[in-house]
């Protein structure tokens, strides 16, 4: 298990972690004790990745640029 | 008419101008005469005053042409001159005045042939390669699932809708645009310059660092693309600290960004399907996860509380575990009494069997048989050894009796007489030995005698000898002081001496003849 929090952890950590999870428990050589924790884990990166599946929003926005070609801002982008 | 002024001479009626007016005259007339042509040649030196517009040289081997390209129109160059590049450029003639020169106001500058187009670029191609720019270590990896997607591309379009519709479809995301122009003299730096500035913002500021990098057009001809051929928008995707997604024209159109960029899309669409994964897969497959999990972990603990079940099943019951020793136990107990009475009766019977015989009457018979055979034998002891002595004696004497003198005296006679038969038998084969031998001395005397010289002498030969030695000859003779004479019948010594009895001297080998004068001795 990595020492990374659960809710820093990127989607690919907490996916990567997850599989690593399941592999463990699934090959049954595990102690109950730590089996139950696994599981507790395994949980709590799906949740994880879940969330950032969710948070699957669309927001497209252009830069706007001043005379000199510096960004200067966005505005909202809308009918693409 | 006096008062006219000046009378003209004839021929000169010709219009004066004023420099300026032939200048505007000129100009007027390169501009009416030649309105917009196509100049085809090489680009010369090219100079970018400091004002913004473009001066450069168009040559063939022969001439050369002054070009002119003001800053509002370079936006519009599809190629922006560049020494040594064939080109025809599209313009305006038009004649500057102030110097008496005449140039050409260009707004469209087209590459002369691809092939010259293909060689710079394969030019640029190798300068970049031999910097490392291609190194496949260079290339940074994509982030799996992007939280925001930098675009740079034209606003308007085709390509961003086909980027946006694709990410929609797989993963809405967070998208930035940049827009640039992609084509045109514009195009270059401003790609270059949008790359830059997403690199610039920071990460969740109010302007967002995006965490990938679209950077994308349309199909087009080679002249089109042209500005991702550009040098400094290679070297900005190569210096890009965000992974960069290039994807520029068609499949088939290879641009200098491709070369560098991290991963090369062959389309726009493409591209968003490299930057992120699709939603629905990843919520399948996390719930397939979370499936196996909960049966991973349900599996588990069943599998532990079969597994007790079968154990516990097969723990035998507390009170049925002294079942079997119980039974034992209460066999033997049942067998011990009997057991042990019949070990008694056994050997009891053992006992009286090898006790039967053992009686003191038996004894007693055996020790009086034993003791009547002992003394039988006493008793024949003291006869038999007499007997043995007397048969021994007996056997003695008649030995001595044999022993008889008269046996032995004749014995002895007879050994004396073979005796003395043999010792006479022995003395006169000696005897007639012994005559034979003499026989045989005398013979060989009468040899000797007749061989030796002394027979010589008896017919008149003598030997003449001088100090015991033969005398032979004259000389001798006369050296002598003595001459002994032998004869048959003795020896004399002449000169006084005494006649010797000869005894036989060894045998000379020949008697000497004494030599006729030997009288005058002394």
């Amino acid at each position: 298990m990595s020492d990374t929090p659960v809710e820093q952890m990127t989607f690919e950590q907490a996916m990567k972690e997850l599989e690593t999870v399941v592999s463990k428990l699934e090959r049954g050589d595990v102690a109950l004790d730590e089996s139950i924790d696994l599981y507790t884990r395994g949980a709590d990166l799906k949740k994880r990745c879940e969330s950032e599946l969710k948070r699957a929003e669309e927001k497209v926005a252009a830069i706007t640029l001043d005379a000199s070609g510096q960004p200067t801002g966005t505005k909202p982008v809308e009918g693409l | 008419m006096s008062d006219l002024l000046d009378d003209p001479i004839p021929g000169q009626n010709m219009p004066e101008y004023s420099v300026s007016e032939l200048s505007g005259e000129v100009k007027r007339t390169l501009e009416g005469t030649f309105g917009r042509i196509r100049v085809r040649g090489e680009v010369g030196r090219v100079f970018k005053a400091r004002s913004g517009h473009l001066y450069y040289d168009v040559k063939d081997d022969r001439s050369v042409l002054a070009c002119t390209t003001w800053k509002g129109q370079i936006g519009g160059l599809s190629v922006v001159p560049e020494e040594g590049l064939e080109v025809v450029v599209t313009g305006r003639l038009t004649a500057f005045g102030a110097q008496s020169k005449y140039n050409m106001n260009v707004d469209e500058v087209a590459v002369a042939g691809q092939g010259a187009l293909m060689a710079l670029l394969e030019k640029r191609k190798k300068l970049l390669e031999t910097e490392g720019l291609f190194a496949s270590e260079r290339k940074k990896p994509l982030p799996y699932l992007p939280q925001i997607i930098g675009v740079v591309t034209s606003p308007s379009g085709a390509v961003i809708r086909d980027i946006l519709h694709r990410l929609r479809d797989r993963f809405p995301r967070k998208v930035l645009i940049w827009p640039v122009a992609v084509q045109g003299a514009n195009c270059a730096p401003e790609v270059a310059r949008a790359i830059d500035g997403f690199n610039q913002m920071t990460p969740g500021g109010a302007l967002p660092r995006p965490d990938l990098l679209i950077v994308a057009r349309g199909g087009g001809s080679v002249e089109d693309l042209w500005g991702f051929n550009e040098e400094v928008v290679a070297r900005a995707a190569a210096a890009s600290d965000i992974p960069l997604i290039s994807a520029v024209g068609h499949e088939s159109d290879t641009t200098l960004i491709d070369f560098v960029s991290d991963r090369r899309a062959p389309t726009p669409t493409a591209a968003a399907e490299l930057a992120v994964p699709v939603r629905l897969e990843l919520a399948a497959w996390i719930e397939e996860q979370g499936a196996r999990l909960s049966r991973a972990t349900t599996d588990g603990v069943q599998r532990r509380s079969q597994r007790l079940r079968d154990l516990s099943r097969a723990l035998p019951r507390a009170e049925t575990l002294l079942d079997t020793p119980r039974q034992r136990l209460d066999q033997a107990a049942e067998r011990l009494p009997n057991a042990l009475i019949r070990g008694v009766q056994n050997r009891r019977l053992s006992l009286s069997e090898v006790t039967a015989p053992l009686r003191a009457s038996t004894l007693q018979r055996r020790i009086k048989t034993d003791r009547q055979s002992v003394e039988s034998l006493t008793e024949r002891a003291a006869p038999a050894l007499n007997r043995v002595i007397a048969m021994r004696r007996e056997r003695l004497d008649s030995q001595a009796r044999g022993l008889n003198s008269d046996r032995l005296q004749k014995d002895l006679l007879r050994k004396r007489n073979e005796f003395n038969t043999l010792l006479q038998r022995l003395s006169s084969v000696g005897k007639a030995q012994l005559n034979q031998l003499h026989a045989k001395v005398e013979h060989t005397d009468r040899m000797l005698a007749s061989l030796g010289y002394e027979a010589t002498l008896e017919r008149g030969f003598a030997v003449i000898r001088s100090d015991g030695k033969l005398v032979t000859s004259k000389e001798q003779a006369s050296g002598a002081t003595t001459l002994e004479i032998q004869f048959h019948d003795g020896r004399i010594s002449t000169g006084g001496s005494d006649t010797e009895k000869a005894v036989p001297k060894p045998p000379a080998k020949k008697p000497k003849s004494t030599p006729p004068n030997q009288g005058s001795l002394f």
